[in-house]
């Protein structure tokens, strides 16, 4: 069975060169695409991107640019994206605790995101981290 | 050039699972650094004495300097000097050395952003919340082949110093 596509066709009094740049200029999309600008440079294999007013909405890839007459490109929606800041404070003057925290969490942090990313933790031995007594 | 009254300002350490040669590449080629980097692109003259460059997502020059420091897979340190007007005369030069160890199954990435004088919070605002969302994604992309869309603020703080200091972003 196919897969659910949408197609749409239309006709507009214009050439294939105003069209193209309608369909890759970013100041052009934002005026008939609800604000929202294509960012590319419109060569193959580039990254693309959706910016409605100024936040990324979508993010993919140009598969094929052929001006005037065929563009091809991807886009996934972005769904969440979260900052994570980790301030760890009350440290005495010269602390080792400081020291030890300080190659711990980056390492703790990196290993979380790459669990939440692709589900495997990082396999990083403690003795490698460079921490006084560990 | 000499780098030896250069201070760090600025490290930013992360974990990659990936290789030396792997985060090597993604720092030093074009193509890769574009995933990450948002839509910038980097090119390097990989020779101490070469070419350092950014380029912006139009192909304008963003930053530009030199390789200082050229060990690959290990260690590279350029200069990296943001291309607006009287910024480099008025700040000194930047330069941002990169460190790469294996560590277990896993990579640790080492930036360190350094300046020869000292400068500002408001002015080292920049590269504070520019680093990690860069190396973030340059993780997520060789970790999961997808790079993070992030949304900064501008850093309004780092601008405003810049401006009292005659120093105009375009």
């Amino acid at each position: 069975m196919p897969k659910p596509e949408f197609v749409y066709v239309t006709y507009i009094e214009t050439t294939p060169e105003k069209l193209w740049g309608a369909l890759t200029s970013s100041e052009f999309s934002r005026r008939y695409w609800f604000g929202t600008e294509l960012r590319s440079d419109r060569k193959v294999g580039s990254p693309f991107a959706l910016v409605m007013n100024g936040t990324t909405t979508d993010v993919g890839e140009i598969l094929e640019a052929d001006p005037p007459r065929r563009l091809s490109y991807t886009f996934r929606h972005v769904l969440k994206l979260v900052k994570l800041t980790l301030t760890h404070q009350g440290f005495a003057e010269g602390s080792k605790l400081l020291d030890g925290i300080s190659k711990g969490w980056p390492a703790i942090l990196s290993s979380l995101k790459s669990l939440l990313e692709s589900g495997t933790v990082l396999a990083i031995p403690v003795s490698a981290l460079g921490i006084e007594g560990m | 050039m000499n780098i030896d009254h250069f201070k760090p300002a600025t490290v930013y350490t992360i974990y990659i699972a990936s290789t030396p040669e792997k985060v090597w590449q993604a720092l030093t080629t074009t193509e890769f650094s574009r995933k990450y980097f948002f839509g910038n692109s980097v090119e390097v003259d990989l020779k101490v004495g070469g070419a350092f460059i950014v380029r912006t997502p139009d192909g304008a020059l963003h930053i530009s300097g030199e390789v200082i420091e050229c060990a690959p897979p290990r260690r590279l340190s350029v200069t990296f000097n943001v291309n607006w007007p009287e910024l480099i005369e008025k700040l000194g030069p930047t330069l941002v050395t990169y460190e790469i160890e294996a560590v277990g199954e896993a990579v640790r990435l080492t930036m360190t952003e350094s300046h020869d004088r000292p400068l500002s919070d408001d002015i080292l605002e920049g590269g504070r919340q520019g680093w990690p969302a860069i190396l973030s994604s340059l993780k997520s992309v060789l970790e999961t082949g997808a790079p993070l869309l992030i949304q900064m603020e501008p850093p309004k703080r780092m601008l405003a110093a810049l401006k009292a200091m005659g120093i105009g972003a375009p």
